[in-house]
This record gives C-alpha cells, structure tokens and sequence, in this order.
C-alpha cells in the first residue's frame, strides 16, 4: 500500500482552479521532492493531502501516523522547545516520553536548547523545532512544506542528513521546496507541478535529459548538440573514419534546474 | 475527500484531545501573565468595592426603619450587589472574549493552529477544548466575583441576598454563552474583528435589557416586545436580567420596587423556559461553530 495515493484532486477557490486533476503517489519509505513555482499548487496539494484543505473533487489516502510541517507555521512564543514536542506527544498519543523528545532535538541540532522559549529561537532554529514536532509518534509518512525556507546553509545540511536518516528509518517524505539541489541530491522521485497539473515525474536520472556531446578532438572541442549518450558509438566512428584522433568523449546532461526550467517554460 | 488509511492507532480519545486542547489553553493563559493581570485587577476591583460597601451602608444607616417603610439596608445591598453583577459579568465577557476570540481564523492566519489540527484530534474536539478553557476560566471567574461582593456585602452591611447561588450560576452561565458565541465568530473573522462583534453584541444586547426596562415604567408594549426579542436572541442578556430579578425577588416594599428597575438594566423574569432554552442555544452554537469550522479550509 502506498503511504500517500492522491486520485484525481480538484481544488477551486471561487473562479481560480489551483489544482486540476492531480494523481500522486508516494510509495512506504519512498522520499519525493515536489517541485513547481509559486502558486502551482504544491502548498495547496500538500495542506489537501493532511486535511487542512477540502478537496473539491478526488480523493486521497494518507497512512497514519504521518507528520506534517506547514509552510507558514508558529509555535506558542511562551512555550519551551521541550514543551512543545510534549504537547504533540500527549495529541498523537505518543508514549515516547522524554527519551523520544531528547532524539528528536538532537536530530535536528537543538539538544541544547530544550528549555529554550520559542520566542528566544531564531526563525531557523523554530524551522528545526517545527521538523521535530513533525517527527513525533513516528509517523510513517511526512510531508514537509518548504521545510528549509528560513535555514542558512548549515540548516539545510542538517534538514539532508535528517531526510537520509528518514530515508534509513524507512519513512515516506513528500517534499515540497524550491532547493533543486536538495532534491536531486537526497530525491527517490521528482514531481513537477505547474498551473495545478503534474507536468513531470520520474528518478532525477530519468528526468535529466542529454543535451549534447563533447568531443576532444587534435583541433580543439567539438560539441553535437542534442546528442545522448546513446549517440555516442556512431559519432566516434564517423569522427574516426574521417582521420580525426580523439582524445576525450563527454556526455553533457542537463541538470534539474535545467529540466525544471524547461518543464515549467513548456507548460506556459 | 480525505481517508486515513490506518485510522485508530495510539491515539487519545475525544475527552482526552478536548482536555489537552483545553489545558494547554489554560497554560497559555497562565503563562502569559492573563491570569495574573485579572487577579490583580479583581483584587483592586474588590477592594474599590468594600470601600464603597462601607461608605453606603454608612450614609444609608439613617434611613433604616424610617417611616416611609423603606428597607434602607436591602436597598444599598441589593443595589450595590446589582452592581458588583453587572461589573463582575463585564469583566467576564471580556475575558471570555480575549480567550476564545482568535482561536480559529486568528490561530490559524498566525500559523499557531494548523500543526494542531492535523494531528488525530478532530476540529471539533480541538474547538470544545478551546470553549471548555474558556467557560471554566471566565464562568469560574464571575462566580467567584459574584460570590466575594455578596460575602463581602453581607459582612459590611449584614444584608444577605436570599438566592445568592441561583444569581450567580445565571451570571457564570451569561459568560459562558459568550464564550461560545466569540468562538462561533472565530471560525469566521479574525481575532479584532470578533473581538469587537462579541463586545458589541454584548452591548446591545445589555441595551436590549435597558429598553425592556423603560418599557416595563412606562409602560410600552414595543419596548417590551423588542426586549423580549433581545432576550431570546441573546439569552445572555435574559440569563443577567434573570439573575438580577432573583437577587431582588424577596425585598420587600418600596425598597422592592425601586431595586427591581435595577442598576444598568431592571430585573425580568423570562419564565421556567430561559435555562433550557439557553441550554439548547449553546448546543447550537457549539454545533454551528464546529459544522463551520470542519467546512473551513486552513
């Protein structure tokens, strides 16, 4: 069974249709990165996917226990870092205790700060207290809104060493970001949405297309544009049978941001 | 629509999730110094209060047993406890108010209410939980206040109202109506905006009872009938009138008459149907309030 099945999702607000028929799916232990621009419909997805939004026609089917990180999000100021995982402990009925809240900080680098208020955190180290509440009970499932929206670059890292840490723990992520690298870095599969339809999907391996092959040659590079890497043999041989020597063959492949890029433009 | 594929599980039940809901509200108001901010204005309140207690029960103390029959002592008493309720059930409401006024739109436009609600609590637990704080919390407190002007009034002027319990629960139930009220409105407009519609509904209603009241000395059928129609609209306002006409239902005389016109609105019995009615109207607007709020996307 899939941890996350969405069939057919509608979402109409007045006369704007956010989503038009999207069907997802992320498999047990699976990590997906969600990709799209601003106002695609990724948040919309996401909030559909826990129940914050009412779809207008499809369905969805999450496992529980699932964590979520909204986009937008805030803890009581007046509460401790501690306080707080309590507080989702005692909702999702965890029995965890105070060992379990003392793993979650030191997942997400805040061991030293469980009695620290919320309102004496950084929006960062909020964003981390934020992923640890999502961690609690031991979801299954999490879908994590622009989870690494507020972090510097050691933020980040942290939020990459704890999805691989996820991906080891065997939970399914729905991730939703911006950070193309974080996805093609720690990504099983790629979702790419745009104007409220899935335009893409696939491994970041299948998705990264050849754009060209550099050939070394004695008088300098030589570049086939449009090339694969299945092209190769054929332009050796002919590069060989007209008298050139060849001293480096290279396949250029298009990085995601390049595919995203391409992807969004074709869809406008 | 949304399923579950594994619903149940470790979860806490519906009791449990309203009680957490309901504590952790209240730790929210403790630990922001509300609590404290209105025990200390109480205790001015209160002691404002005696001072005033003894300085009118000094000035009246000539009249008692004259000869125009006035009960002096249940005139001052039952006048200045009126007072201490209207005073008290104000106070309330506000705090009622400032408790339950953002916990929706307000919370969730903050980002403070979305990690909650996905967890396996259910909206409408999430909502009796933030009603049951705010119901005890503002309901305690009227009673409480209620109760200490009727202690502190009996041990001054030795004037004992004869249905000190049945005034207050009527008044600790006026609060508790609004409660639920600015939870209803939460659902829909944000926490200023509610704010004022629920201090300003209150006022009207309260203006309602004041109409009612010149329409029984005059008297005038509309007034009256507008009145009435303020009362089973915002049964609040009834609850307070009600409270009023049992706190000075048993003073005799011309004294009788004068305290049954009341302090900010005069005394009214609105008959054995008030307390079932305000029963099922809180039922209702809890059940509207949550109807809305499983409707409302987040």
């Amino acid at each position: 069974m899939s941890a996350l099945a969405v069939a057919g999702v509608r979402k109409r607000y007045g006369r704007h249709e956010a989503l038009r028929g999207v069907d997802l799916e992320v498999g047990d232990g699976e990590l997906v990165g969600l990709l799209g621009p601003n106002g695609a419909g990724k948040s919309t997805l996401t909030k559909i996917a826990c129940g914050l939004v009412r779809p207008t026609a499809g369905s969805v089917v999450l496992q529980r226990p699932f964590g979520y990180l909204a986009e937008l999000f805030r803890f009581p100021g007046w509460c401790t870092a501690d306080e707080v995982l309590v507080l989702h402990q005692r909702l999702t009925g965890s029995e965890g205790g105070a060992r379990e809240r003392g793993e979650l900080l030191e997942l997400v680098r805040l061991e030293d700060d469980a009695g620290t208020r919320v309102e004496a955190m950084s929006k960062g180290m909020q964003q981390r207290l934020g992923l640890a509440q999502a961690m609690v009970g031991g979801p299954r499932v999490l879908l994590l809104d622009e989870p690494t929206s507020a972090l510097d670059p050691g933020g980040r890292r942290t939020v990459r060493d704890l999805l691989e840490e996820l991906r080891r723990r065997d939970v399914a992520v729905l991730l939703n970001t911006h950070l193309l690298s974080e996805v093609e870095q720690v990504c099983d599969r790629v979702i790419i949405i745009d104007k409220g339809v899935v335009v893409a999907a696939g491994t970041p391996a299948e998705l990264e297309r050849g754009s060209g092959v550099e050939v070394e040659l004695a008088s300098g590079t030589r570049v086939f544009e449009g090339a694969g890497r299945a092209d190769v043999p054929r332009i050796v041989a002919e590069l060989v049978a007209a008298g050139e020597r060849i001293y480096g063959v290279r396949v250029r492949r298009s990085t995601l941001e390049d595919v995203y890029l391409d992807t969004v433009a074709d869809a406008r | 629509m949304t399923r579950d594929a594994h619903p149940g599980g470790a979860v806490p039940g519906a009791i449990p999730g309203i009680l957490i809901v309901a504590r952790h509200a209240l730790q929210e108001a403790l630990r922001r110094r509300v609590l404290v901010v209105v025990l200390v204005l109480t205790v001015a309140f209160g002691g404002l209060y005696a001072w005033g207690c003894s300085a009118l029960f000094d000035d009246v103390s000539g009249f008692q047993n004259s000869s125009t029959g006035l009960d002096a002592k249940a005139l001052a008493g039952s006048t200045i406890v009126g007072l201490a309720m209207f005073g008290g059930l104000f106070l309330g409401v506000v705090l009622a108010t400032f408790l339950t006024a953002g916990a929706v739109r307000g919370d969730a436009e903050s980002g403070l209410l979305q990690p909650l609600v996905v967890r396996p609590l259910g909206r409408a637990q999430y909502l009796l939980g933030r009603f049951l704080a705010a119901a005890v919390v503002s309901g305690l407190y009227v009673l409480v206040v209620y109760l200490g002007a009727v202690l502190v009034t009996g041990a001054i002027g030795h004037w004992w109202p004869e249905h000190p319990f049945a005034s207050g629960f009527r008044l600790a139930g006026a609060a508790v109506l609004i409660a639920a009220l600015s939870l209803l409105g939460s659902v829909f407009l944000g926490a200023t905006a509610n704010g004022i519609l629920v201090l300003m509904t209150y006022g009207a209603g309260l203006l309602a009872g004041l109409l009612g009241a010149i329409g029984d000395a005059i008297p005038s059928p509309t007034l009256q009938h507008i009145a009435s129609v303020g009362s089973w609209a915002l049964p609040y306002e009834a609850l307070y009138r009600d409270a009023l006409r049992l706190l000075v239902r048993d003073v005799p005389g011309v004294a009788g008459a004068i305290v049954q016109l009341g302090p900010l609105g005069g005394s009214h019995d609105a008959g054995p149907l008030l307390v079932p009615w305000c029963v099922l109207y809180l039922v209702v607007v809890l059940a509207v309030a949550a109807w809305a709020f499983r409707r409302r996307d987040l």
